[in-house]
């Protein structure tokens, strides 16, 4: 029996391997997801087979709590608070992986079994606080911004030296429960404080950094309780995880490091003078433009997420193209809160996503473009990261919409963007601003094309 | 006969590249459910979970596996549900 339960496991990772290769392509990805959780159905029912266990009364109520929550939240949840959803389930995978690493322990284990249990539950238990702050500034029931305090590197670097102090010492003597109480407060404290520096703006960062913790806990985890499929499903995770932070902070041009300890965003900035003035656009006169463009951009930013202005942008880009334009989506990779959430939002409002561009395809293209229009976007498409060496954004790669010949800014007024930066595409000859909530801005398009 | 530590981190070390090598091929435009879809898949714990809560001893161990059941069953079911509901949404352009 135990023998088919380990071939089982095997099945349930190739399902897994193949489900993730399938999601390589939108036509695909939903069949990818129903095999991965094919792999995971298999892989429950084979530990339900184990003859270790003779009680199922837990683990039918765990199976219905959890499956309850889950549910409903998946049916539920708004495609604008995607991120917020995501950073909670990335606290729940760590928390998870924090309680099996705990109830795994043994105090007769080997060495290498607890320097895996102690890893489980670090990695866990800042998953998990890390995940619960990141859910805090991600649906703003906490501020978003960065957190600094005086101090702040002293007090981490006590709760690091504490973290490997007490579990080098619970790893000598694991009978003795106060070195693992030690370890899970410190690691759920050091979750806490690894995220509060870090502003709303980098939480693509930050999500995609925790979505691979919770892998490498699980990972922890199944080695804790010595079982493959945890393994090879934890690094999946984590692998995956790591590429996307790897991505994101390519996109604006930092170091890891710099993401998580500089408290981006937090500083005074200097105001740089910037020449030019202010152009208002009037509505009307937008529409006059875009009546006659034949090839207009859209640049969607977080802002169109937080106006839900998904399903407006659809109709104004159905409008268009009844009109002969030519309309395509830039998006940039950290646009909103988390890696693709432009995407998802314009999917649901039922734009094709062969329409939405990466920035490497749109950017030669822009030449050609009439009218771009940037909506609730701020620093994605700031000229300042191309021209000012001065500015804190200098180098990241930004959608260049200032090279196309008109440039709408739809915006709810002359406030900086999250980064605090001045941004010199509002001052530019070919700039025209169309002030008001976008979502209104949008709706007052539509009513003069109808 | 090969030490269980060794065989463990073996399938640790050819998991990673895989999942490297996998992740990238993944476009730009479906990197939210790739998240949630990851997110799902972590639940895995649940399977180590399960073996905790199932041995009929009513002591802590129990209960800790118990709970992290429940949790990870959340991610499981809510992570291939909600990202089932996102790429159901991804269309291609008709015509």
């Amino acid at each position: 029996m135990d023998i088919m339960i380990q071939f089982a496991y095997v099945v349930s990772g190739a399902l897994f391997i193949y489900g993730l290769k399938q999601l390589g392509s939108p036509a695909t990805a939903r069949r990818g997801n129903m095999i991965s959780s094919l792999g995971m159905l298999v892989a429950v029912v084979a530990a339900l087979l184990d003859q270790g266990i003779v009680d199922f009364q837990w683990i039918v109520i765990g199976f219905v709590v959890g499956g309850a929550i889950g549910g409903v939240a998946a049916r539920m949840v708004q495609m604008t608070a995607m991120p917020e959803m995501v950073a909670l389930f990335n606290g729940f995978g760590g928390m998870a992986s924090l309680l099996v690493g705990w109830a795994a322990l043994n105090p007769a284990s080997e060495t290498f079994t607890l320097v895996t249990i102690i890893l489980s539950i670090l990695i866990g238990g800042v998953t998990f606080t890390g995940s619960m702050v990141a859910y805090g500034k991600l649906s703003e029931k906490i501020d978003s911004g960065a957190m600094l305090f005086n101090g702040q590197q002293v007090v981490n670097s006590l709760i690091v030296l504490g973290i490997l102090g007490s579990s080098v010492l619970f790893c000598m003597y694991p009978g003795a429960g106060f070195w693992l109480f030690l370890v899970i407060v410190l690691s759920l404290a050091f979750g806490v404080m690894v995220v509060i520096p870090i502003g709303g703006a980098d939480m693509p960062v930050v999500i995609s950094l925790l979505n691979s913790y919770s892998g490498l806990a699980a990972c922890a985890a199944g080695f804790a309780v010595d079982n493959n499929i945890l393994i090879v499903a934890g690094s999946l995770v984590g692998a995956s995880g790591i590429i996307l932070t790897q991505i994101m902070c390519k996109a604006m041009n930092r170091s890891l490091g710099n993401v998580l300890f500089s408290g981006f965003g937090s500083g005074t900035v200097e105001a740089t003078a910037v020449d030019g003035e202010i152009k208002p656009i009037t509505v009307e006169d937008a529409y006059y433009v875009l009546e006659a463009a034949s090839n207009v951009a859209i640049v969607p930013g977080y802002g169109m997420a937080v106006a839900q202005a998904q399903h407006v942008v659809k109709e104004l880009c159905e409008l268009l193209e009844q009109n002969g334009t030519e309309v395509n989506f830039g998006i940039h990779p950290v646009a909103g809160r988390m890696p693709g959430h432009m995407n998802v939002l314009l999917a649901e409002a039922d734009v094709p996503y062969d329409q939405l561009l990466e920035m490497d395809d749109i950017n030669p293209r822009m030449e050609n473009v009439d009218v771009a229009i940037v909506i609730g976007a701020n620093d994605v498409v700031n000229p300042a990261a191309r021209e000012q060496q001065s500015s804190p954004i200098y180098g990241m790669p930004v959608i260049n919409v200032d090279s196309a010949r008109t440039v709408f800014v739809l915006k709810r007024s002359m406030a900086s963007g999250f980064a605090g930066i001045e941004n010199p595409l509002f001052y530019k000859d070919n700039t025209r601003m169309l002030f008001g909530d976008a979502k209104e801005s949008i709706g007052g398009l539509i009513r003069e094309f109808n | 006969m090969i030490p269980a530590e060794v065989f463990l981190t073996f399938i640790l070390m050819l998991s990673i590249f895989l999942g490297f090598e996998l992740i990238t091929k993944v476009p730009a435009t479906l990197h939210t459910p790739l998240m949630s879809g990851a997110n799902a898949i972590s639940g895995i714990t649940v399977v180590g979970a399960i073996s905790l809560a199932g041995t009929g001893e009513h002591d802590l161990a129990n209960w800790l596996g118990a709970l992290a059941v429940a949790l990870a069953s959340i991610n499981v079911v809510g992570g291939y549900l909600v990202t089932d509901r996102m790429l159901a949404m991804f269309k291609k352009k008709e015509g």
